[in-house]
């Protein structure tokens, strides 16, 4: 059995037994990244192309470094140093690299809803790196993935999301894939960041840091997303850190250890200090190594189906 | 479908006996030597030819791992669905060491080519050789034999052979599959 979908384009295409299909070849493929020779030759007739028209560093890494492990061959297009700075349409500028018999698209894009257009309108198969404040679902899936590493298991784990849940595309793909795999999950940050329906997924919501920390077992701190931020949200990033920031001092306050995630990049010392993120409650490098395997083990699957 | 039993019972114990006799002449203490069995269901001969090596060289120690090779199959994108992988487990260097790959049943080969490649990424060992308890001649899509035979089977391509193992199946037996007509 393979996956349900064809395209990775949220969290909400996924069924658990997706999920967990992901994270058991994700768990061979941590094996193989252990080994002398951490490549394996699945995909070596396979061609990716990643399109990613917003800037990203460790997501593009980790796919391309995935891709490689994997033996895909693989193109890399960055909008800003392209034809669509001449004001080429989306759809033009992917049915041009198909042309060059590209099978698949690993497409990060600032508007929400653009893996999914795209996905009706091109036969390649689609690979969500992030569309605007919608879905970013391999972060999610390797989020869930490192919670299972770390407990053995993600159902009825408390988990809390601490931050801009408003501008997160992390958060969103995040709560919906721990709640499909049974984890409890509560969202924190000021009554501005955080979005009014945010309940109907069934999340709890609280303004409080401390009492979020003391309920959960694991607290993902995300990153204030200045760049998505054209009103001000909050009076300064100091008045943030201060109701919202995690230092060491919180973390060992707790009268239980609770496990620190981040999805990066890191704004030290706004979301959490430098101690926090370098403790060994973190396990912000897990997050990064299990990375590339949950995207090792999301391309292997969708190559393997067969050709629509 | 029309069963016939090739081999069970004494004669199947027998047999893995036999080949334990054949690595020994080769091999003698292990010291040099390593057993690999492959996925998913090469393993169980591994497993059943180190626990008799065991028995018959209690003063030495026979490393035996389980290699998944999944990864480096030639039908990936040619079936339905991908195949989900097993585990490896291989907790010994095999740089250097004489490896013996076991395989319940040869038959086209392809398993074999695969886990020459799977293998490899573990290192470069002095020598590999093949261990198989029932070798289908004659159907071969790719040049491998076996260094060590439980038994030959001469059959077409729409038959089935299926071994059993007491640990898993309740009994050691190999039967040969044929479509009733």
């Amino acid at each position: 059995m393979g996956l349900s979908t064809r395209h990775l384009l949220g969290i909400k295409d996924l069924n658990e037994a997706d999920i967990q299909l992901i994270f058991e070849t994700a768990d061979t493929f941590k094996s193989v990244l252990n080994r002398p020779i951490k490549k394996v030759p699945s995909l070596r007739d396979v061609t990716i192309a990643n399109i990613f028209f917003e800037n990203s560093t460790r997501t593009r890494l980790s796919f391309e470094l995935a891709q490689k492990r994997l033996s895909a061959d693989t193109v890399n297009f960055a909008a800003s140093s392209s034809s669509v700075s001449k004001g080429e349409t989306l759809i033009d500028t992917v049915n041009n690299i198909l042309a060059m018999k590209v099978d698949m698209v690993v497409m990060r894009h600032p508007y929400a809803g653009a893996g999914i257009f795209l996905s009706k309108h091109v036969k390649a198969q689609i690979v969500n790196a992030g569309d605007g404040a919608h879905e970013h679902p391999t972060q999610a899936l390797l989020d869930a993935f490192s919670i299972r590493e770390k407990y053995g298991d993600v159902a009825g784990k408390k988990i809390v999301i601490v931050g801009d849940i408003l501008h997160s595309r992390v958060a969103l793909s995040n709560i919906l894939c721990l709640k499909q795999l049974g984890a409890e999950v509560m969202v924190c940050g000021p009554t501005t960041l955080i979005p009014k329906y945010i309940g109907s997924l069934g999340v709890k919501v609280e303004h409080n840091l401390m009492k979020a920390l003391n309920w959960c077992d694991v607290a993902n701190m995300l990153r204030i997303q200045l760049e998505r931020q054209d009103i001000k949200y909050f009076p300064s990033l100091r008045e943030y850190t201060m109701l919202y920031g995690l230092n060491k001092q919180i973390l060992d306050s707790l009268d239980k250890e609770i496990t620190v995630m981040h999805p990066g990049p890191i704004n030290r010392g706004v979301e959490i200090t430098s101690d926090v993120a370098d403790s060994k409650q973190s396990i912000i490098l897990d997050q990064v190594e299990n990375g590339v395997a949950v995207r090792m083990a999301v391309l292997y699957l969708l190559a393997g189906q067969t050709p629509a | 479908m029309q069963n016939l039993t090739l081999l069970d019972g004494k004669k199947f114990q027998i047999t893995i006996q036999r080949l334990c006799r054949q690595l020994i002449e080769n091999h003698n203490d292990f010291s040099g030597s390593v057993l690999i069995g492959i996925q998913p269901r090469g393993i169980y001969l591994a497993k059943r030819v180190a626990e008799e090596l065991r028995k018959i060289l209690p003063e030495s120690t026979i490393l035996q791992g389980d290699l998944d090779i999944t990864f480096y199959r030639d039908d990936f994108r040619r079936r339905e669905s991908p195949l989900v992988p097993n585990q490896t487990k291989i907790d010994f260097i095999i740089e250097g060491k004489k490896v013996i790959m076991m395989d319940d049943v040869l038959w086209t080969g392809r398993t074999i080519r695969a886990a020459m490649d799977a293998m490899l990424a573990f290192g470069r060992p002095e020598k590999v050789e093949l261990l198989t308890l029932v070798d289908r001649r004659y159907s071969r899509h790719i040049p491998v034999s076996a260094d060590y035979v439980g038994i030959e089977v001469d059959s077409i391509a729409s038959q089935k052979v299926v071994v059993s193992w007491k640990e898993t199946d309740g009994e050691d037996k190999i039967v040969l599959l044929s479509e009733q007509k």
